[in-house]
């Protein structure tokens, strides 16, 4: 009985609005063009299936997550974390002002930065003139490892932050143990130091999957999805069939296919914890 | 016990009261008050219609005492403009009680039973005969019934620097006879002037429905085609796999893969037309521009960017027939329009604003303030409005032969197949018959494969 509120407001706020995108789904709704909306079954996602612009934002959003989430921030933010634990005080807290200001400017004032940063008259291309190295229209001739830095610079704070949270708790005397025992840094990172905080990984994995999967905002002010549809992810690839072609339907099919897409993600991480307990 | 009941009501009893703030009558408007909706362009500098609008509600409140006219700017894009508004005339609670939209989407929006059918107070309202029949017919819905009143069109020819043509040596007044013609300036320009654009045809989804219509379209229905080149009127059917598409396609990638044009990074940047019209026009950076009549909005005294001497530095030309063929020139027409909407809650009062935004008066104010081609044959007759601008006599004189877009629903989505088409051989990515396929299976999927047709016979 006292729980009866919360369920509702559950159901009307939170259950509604997805049943109703799943309904969506299978629809072919339209803003614009057509009065009625009639049940379509798979249509759209076998529409899908069959669209080369949609094959290739999949592909763009697999390169964009492993790229950007899994190698890039990943990476840097444990990179970062191990080396701040040796560093001094200030040292510590000025890297991670810097690294978190990024974190926190809402997604449009980043992207609008990295695009001052990345296009042809910008930052980046200035610092490279002043050394003598050759410029590059980094937003036309490989816009994908642009966006790719972009969401590595705006997100590597989380995992950073994560991961310095973790390294606090590894067991000191491991460490020392392992340090009697002749381990050098490296074996002692990778034979102590990971193993210990590997569900962390796992945990810190899928959130800046999901997060990086979600990407919209940051890529949208960059490039609009350009050049042609070269960093046409799968949310850009949504919002313009939904918003600019008006199929509501077919878009929010291929928001499900994003849902899906997260979801294989995640299990295949569960399933590395799980093997990893075994 | 109780006391949970007492909270579970109440959490109830809140619930309620929220979903009633939801459907229910927020943002009213007595029987007096009407809500209009149009665009204010991203350029904020552009207040002409805003301007306008204020005026002429301002006065038709003191002529109707008691009334209220609730002017409602959307901030946007042009693409999410429409978004917004097919959004608000979706409920009851949010749609105005007029809209102002552009003449290609209406029949879009007709199909969704969002506009109401304008006939019955037509029929009554005398001044409706005056509108020009091409006009009248950019208006009216697949079912025959209209749907709005257009208060402007525009026509598009190609803008040329006379100074840098003649730094180029090339003629002046000049006036192409093909597109090997206008290839052929830009070449020669390119020599001659270094550091100059020598050609701007807008290409690409960045540009959106510019590089659709100034860009391909100008070329498409200038092919011996004509009329039939994007759609066959005849038979109802979308044209696919014509040669006319490739010959379109190939000139864009000649102008950008031979260096005749902006560089392909540029031209792809989004408001790519505000530096046009703001800088490389005016700075003497773009010798020739095919563009659309309304450009010198940009360059008088209320403009974003006002250039005095843009009448005696740019001069016109019709845009020429692909191999010259009669009639000679090529012209794309659209235009804006009012629509009430069909689930407007005060469309009588909406429908007298409308009358009173078109008396001869306001409609000749309205095309000499924002610099548009006159749908009315008074205003198009008048010489206030033939004087106002320089160029206003010869882009009227371009609508003896031009084109109004296939007004169909599934227009957006082939427009958008169209700008990818472009924007793949602008950066080089496709070939020209790579890009055409891929149009050809995007216009299949969009309208149905039943609904389009070999060819491009003229």
């Amino acid at each position: 009985m006292p729980l009866l509120p919360a369920v509702l407001l559950l159901v009307l706020f939170l259950a509604g609005p997805i049943a109703y995108c799943v309904y969506y789904a299978f629809t072919d709704m339209q803003l614009t063009g057509s009065a009625v909306t009639h049940f379509v079954g798979l249509a759209n996602f076998t529409k899908a299936l069959h669209d080369p612009q949609f094959i290739n934002s999949v592909v763009l959003t697999v390169v964009f997550v492993v790229g950007s989430a899994v190698i890039g921030q990943n990476t840097f933010g444990l990179a970062l974390a191990v080396l701040m634990a040796k560093a001094s005080k200030p040292v510590r807290q000025i890297t991670t002002g810097v690294v978190v200001a990024a974190w926190v400017l809402p997604e449009v004032v980043a992207g609008y930065l990295m695009y001052a940063f990345f296009f042809q008259q910008g930052s980046l291309n200035a610092i490279l003139g002043g050394l003598g190295l050759p410029r590059q229209n980094w937003l036309y001739t490989m816009p994908i490892l642009a966006v790719c830095l972009a969401n590595v610079w705006r997100g590597t704070a989380f995992s950073m932050m994560v991961y310095s949270a973790a390294l606090d708790e590894v067991p000191q005397e491991l460490v020392e143990a392992a340090m009697v025992d002749g381990a050098g840094p490296w074996q002692r990172l990778w034979r102590v130091t990971l193993p210990v905080i590997r569900r962390t990984i796992t945990t810190n994995l899928m959130l800046i999957t999901l997060q990086t999967l979600a990407v919209f905002g940051l890529i949208y002010t960059m490039t609009h999805g350009g050049p042609g549809n070269r960093t046409e992810t799968l949310p850009i690839f949504m919002y313009q069939q939904a918003f600019q072609n008006s199929l509501i339907g077919y878009g929010t099919a291929i928001a499900l296919v994003l849902l899906l897409v997260g979801a294989v993600f995640s299990a295949v991480y569960l399933r590395l914890l799980k093997l990893e307990d075994d | 016990m109780r006391t949970r009941l007492l909270a579970t009501a109440a959490v109830a009893a809140a619930l309620s009261a929220t979903l009633a703030g939801c459907g229910g009558t927020a943002g009213g408007g007595s029987s007096k008050s009407i809500k209009v909706i149009y665009w204010q362009q991203l350029n904020s500098a552009n207040k002409i219609q805003a301007n306008y609008l204020k005026t002429q509600a301002a006065a038709f409140e003191k002529a109707n005492p008691g009334t209220s006219v609730q002017l409602v700017p959307v901030t946007a894009s042009e693409n999410d403009f429409y978004t917004k508004i097919d959004l608000m005339m979706r409920a009851p609670s949010t749609t105005p009680d007029l809209v102002y939209e552009d003449t290609a989407t209406l029949n879009s929006d007709v199909a969704s039973g969002y506009l109401a059918p304008l006939d019955q107070d037509l029929s009554s309202w005398s001044e409706w005969q005056k509108f020009a029949p091409a006009a009248k017919a950019a208006v009216r819905g697949t079912d025959g019934k209209t749907y709005a009143v257009p208060d402007e069109t525009d026509t598009r020819g190609i803008w040329y620097n006379k100074q840098l043509f003649a730094k180029a040596g090339l003629p002046v007044p000049w006036q192409p006879k093909s597109w090997a013609d206008v290839l052929s300036a830009a070449r020669a320009i390119k020599a001659k002037v270094p550091g100059a654009v020598p050609l701007n045809i807008y290409t690409g989804k960045a540009g959106g429905e510019a590089s659709s219509m100034q860009g391909l379209e100008m070329l498409l229905y200038g092919t011996p085609a004509g009329s039939n080149s994007l759609y066959d009127a005849r038979t109802k059917k979308w044209v696919v796999g014509s040669q006319q598409f490739k010959d379109a396609l190939q000139f864009v990638k000649t102008v950008y893969s031979q260096g005749l044009g902006p560089t392909p990074s540029q031209a792809l940047s989004a408001n790519f037309s505000n530096t046009i019209s703001d800088d490389l026009l005016p700075s003497g950076k773009l010798a020739m521009d095919i563009d659309g009549s309304w450009m010198p909005q940009h360059w008088i005294a209320s403009g974003d960017k006002p250039w005095p001497q843009w009448s005696s530095t740019m001069a016109t030309a019709p845009m020429p027939t692909q191999n010259g063929q009669a009639p000679g020139q090529v012209s794309m027409s659209g235009g804006w329009a009012w629509s009430i909407p069909a689930k407007a809650r005060n469309s009588s009062l909406a429908w007298k604003f409308v009358q009173y935004l078109n008396t001869e008066q306001a409609a000749t104010q309205w095309n000499v303030v924002n610099n548009t081609i006159a749908v009315r044959s008074d205003v198009a007759a008048d010489p206030k409005y033939l004087k106002s601008v320089p160029t206003n006599a010869f882009f009227t004189g371009l609508v003896k032969h031009t084109y109004y877009r296939p007004a169909l629903p599934v227009y957006t989505q082939v427009s958008t197949a169209i700008q990818d088409a472009m924007e793949s051989v602008t950066t080089g990515q496709s070939s020209v018959a790579a890009a055409a396929s891929t149009y050809d299976s995007a216009v299949k999927a969009a309208v149905g494969a039943g609904n389009t047709e070999t060819g491009g016979n003229p």
